[in-house]
């Protein structure tokens, strides 16, 4: 540790001096993260000054190389780096799918010239990016997709339809799974290619989900243009990338399993009361929470000891396969039980009486956790062929 | 601590695996069952145990033992539960044992433990009166005679009663039942006057008995702790024996569950094996991801006995209410899965499913343990 310590000096004066007092304070709603772009949306002038003085560092992605546009620090002083951002409160300068999904896959799969084109921007919050994965007849069965990206030589025309892109109406370019050959097995003939947003073939239009509005859009393909520079891995290698993202998505999601500041225990008690004995009033309420509970508990405890066992070089177990499955079902019991323990003040959705429905919506949400990114029924699959071996039918 | 194992308990665990795997197995809980087996357990496999040092894994060196702590007992235990391995490890050495380490006075401890941990000396706890677990409502009498103290009452569920050698008999010397003060820990011969012991038979074919007590009378000697006030040390030895009994149960489930799986690869109808159907595919999976989770949790608690962490009773509820929950789906589904032949008493998957309800019962079950869960965790 002792050697770290010029380096945390360092990052903490840099921080006291550069981190604008207005981004150190908790952000209370995605609608104050900071996602870039041609014309991002800023909630607050200092969000950009923020963005630029750290991405000038390579701070926005401390962990990528600097070659890239990354701060080339590793492990132990990104921590650091992290550690004292929290300590004055400090928010994420930078949040994109850029960062969290296309980065990834650039840096396993892309070539020399695609990582100096993209990352950089990346990194400086210049270009934002969708993902271009489901569409209407390929979810679950995504390998399925049909979306066309025909050879023009130089280039691909791409004809289609993409449903589920997120922030598809605020990205500048879309990493899509394309299909260029219909000749082999379905898994092969799939192709991720990269292109601009911004020209006449591309027409988005916003979801509206039970929730209310969301960042979710369909996305349609019309003669849209890719340059051949922008095909990444292979033609036909798709598939091995869309897994290698898919695998990283599911990671993201697992973690809402995590249990929140306030128990739902807590919260019954407080809006039911208790009964004599100083339990909860009603018992089969309380007995739905506790075993919700238990359950929290036990796979915090998983998730602790697969992080435990993957430090200690036993790589990630077969445990790690539950995450996905178990932290969205997690996830959707705990907001049924916000619900049933609230009562009458959950089932709002407007005014300020009821936070604008934040209960209610986030129940209604949380049923597309065990739908998105590989649905409950397909992760059980994979645990049965995969993890226990058994047999296809 | 991190929630993996180090060397010396892989090695432990591994040992462990290899020795019951061939010498205590089903089989041999089936013979001795069959049998009528005057002890209920094999004393020369009980003798080898204890000179591998297995009696005296958690007892502190000091006192004759090998001090490796709970989380090294726990990974006997659950290789004995994979192989229902029928000895006197959970009567002796994790519960009585325990009651000792936590409630006795050093001499009582130098008198006792080595001779536990050397396998010379079966301990159990005579604790429960009811139907059910439940500590508080201990109504055997203990009264104040001169220098004595007399004890009168019944016990039920005493592991290994019939064979054991001395009881740590809980009775009340004040208050009342349902309250947690009064109670206090007795150490009592099997030899002494008032004594008399019924071996009864359980589903799971183990060693269980009854002890009446009439007007026994012993020692102030051999009370373990300050009169009245064995609440605390006793809880604490509760929890630990449900730690135990719950790291028992993961071996348990995690044999029956890899049996069924097992099965589920090799058993055909309809022209396929049955494991290729995804009604049974998916119940696999979601049974696997429980067994996960107990895994973690077990290890969790087993670790927050070593580290001396101070909610060691919620995680005790929490290991045992999971294990009971998980337990129950194991050997539920192993018995339907296996079909017509797990319904018949040749066939072994039957013993896991016996064993697993006494197991599940024993110092409180589901039911118990997730409503003090629930309680431990404010509501």
């Amino acid at each position: 540790m002792s050697d770290l310590d010029p380096f945390r000096q360092e990052t903490r004066a840099w921080l006291e001096e550069n981190c604008p007092e207005s981004m150190r304070t908790p952000v209370r709603s995605f609608l104050e993260m900071y996602s870039g772009g041609r014309n991002p949306e800023i909630d607050h002038p200092d969000q950009k000054v923020w963005c630029d003085r750290m991405a000038e560092r390579g701070w926005t992605v401390p962990q990528w190389p600097k070659e890239y546009g990354g701060g080339g620090l590793d492990r132990d002083e990104v921590k650091v780096l992290r550690e004292e951002m929290a300590r004055i409160n400090a928010r994420s300068p930078l949040d994109s799918f850029g960062i969290s999904m296309l980065g990834p896959a650039l840096l396993k799969f892309g070539n020399e010239e695609q990582k100096l084109e993209h990352l950089p921007k990346i990194c400086r919050g210049e270009i934002r990016w969708c993902q271009g994965y489901s569409e209407p007849n390929a979810g679950s069965d995504l390998a399925s997709l049909a979306t066309r990206a025909e050879d023009k030589g130089d280039h691909y025309l791409i004809n289609g339809q993409k449903v589920w892109t997120s922030y598809a109406d605020k990205a500048d370019w879309i990493f899509c799974l394309v299909r260029t050959d219909n000749s082999g097995s379905k898994h092969e003939g799939i192709s991720f290619v990269l292109f601009d947003m911004d020209q006449p073939g591309v027409t988005v239009r916003p979801i509206r989900l039970i929730s209310g509005s969301s960042p979710f859009c369909e996305t349609f393909f019309d003669n849209a243009r890719a340059e051949k520079k922008d095909l990444v891995g292979a033609e036909g290698n798709g598939w091995t990338i869309a897994k290698y993202l898919l695998t990283h998505e599911r990671e993201m999601i697992s973690g809402f399993g995590a249990a929140p500041k306030k128990s739902v225990g807590q919260l019954a008690m407080e809006s039911m009361g208790a009964d004599a004995s100083g339990r909860l009033a009603n018992s089969i309420l309380r007995q739905n929470i506790a075993q919700y509970q238990l359950d929290t508990f036990a796979f915090a405890a998983t998730m602790a000891r697969v992080g435990d066992e993957a430090k200690a070089g036993q790589g990630l177990g077969a445990a790690s396969s539950i995450f996905k499955y178990y932290g969205t079902e997690l996830n959707k019991r705990r907001n049924e039980l916000n619900l049933a323990a609230l009562g009458e003040p959950a089932l709002g959705w407007e005014g300020d009486a009821y936070r604008g429905g934040a209960v209610s919506r986030d129940w209604l949400r949380s049923k597309g956790n065990s739908i998105e990114g590989g649905t409950s029924e397909v992760q059980l699959n994979i645990i049965a062929k995969r993890v226990l071996g058994l047999p296809d039918e | 601590m991190a929630l993996v194992l180090n060397e010396e308990q892989v090695m432990l665990r591994d040992s462990a695996a290899g020795f019951l795997a061939e010498k205590a197995t089903v089989a041999q809980l089936r013979e001795l069952r069959d049998s009528g087996s005057e002890r209920g357990f094999d004393e020369s496999v009980w003798r080898e145990m204890a000179e591998m040092g297995w009696a005296g894994i958690a007892i502190p060196e000091a006192f004759g033992g090998l001090g490796y702590g709970y989380t090294g007992l726990g990974l006997v235990l659950e290789q004995a539960g994979r192989n229902l391995s029928v000895s006197p490890l959970q009567s002796s050495v994790l519960v009585a044992a325990t009651v000792i380490a936590e409630l006795g006075g050093d001499g009582q401890k130098e008198q006792l433990l080595p001779a536990i941990a050397a396998g010379e000396k079966l301990v159990t706890l005579a604790l429960q009166e009811g139907p059910h677990h439940a500590p508080a409502q201990v109504a055997t009498t203990a009264e104040a005679a001169g220098d004595d103290w007399v004890l009168s009452g019944c016990k039920v569920l005493v592991l290994d009663a019939h064979v054991a050698d001395s009881f740590i008999v809980i009775a009340r010397s004040g208050g009342r039942a349902g309250e947690e003060s009064g109670l206090s820990a007795f150490l009592v011969d099997a030899g002494t006057p008032g004594v008399s012991l019924e071996r009864r038979s359980l589903v799971d074919a183990r060693n269980a008995g009854v002890l009446s007590l009439e007007s026994v009378r012993v020692p102030a000697a051999s009370l373990l702790g300050p009169a009245g006030d064995a609440w605390s040390g006793l809880n604490r030895a509760l929890d630990i024996a449900n730690i135990g009994l719950a790291s028992e149960l993961l071996g348990l489930s995690a044999e029956a569950f890899e049996r069924t799986v097992g099965y589920l690869k090799e058993r055909k109808q309809f022209g396929r094996v049955i494991g290729s159907f995804q009604g049974l595919q998916h119940r696999a999976a979601e049974l696997f991801a429980e067994l996960e989770l107990a895994r973690s949790i077990v290890l969790q608690a087993l670790q927050a006995i070593d580290d001396g962490q101070e909610d060691l009773s919620l995680m005790a509820s929490a290991a045992k209410a999971k294990l009971c929950e998980v337990a129950q789906r194991a050997t539920n589904e192993g018995i339907q899965m296996h079909g017509g032949i797990g319904m018949t008493d040749e066939h072994e998957i039957g013993f896991f499913i016996k064993r697993a309800r006494v197991a599940q019962h024993t110092f409180g079950d589901y039911n118990y343990h997730l409503d003090r869960f629930a309680q431990l965790s404010g509501f």
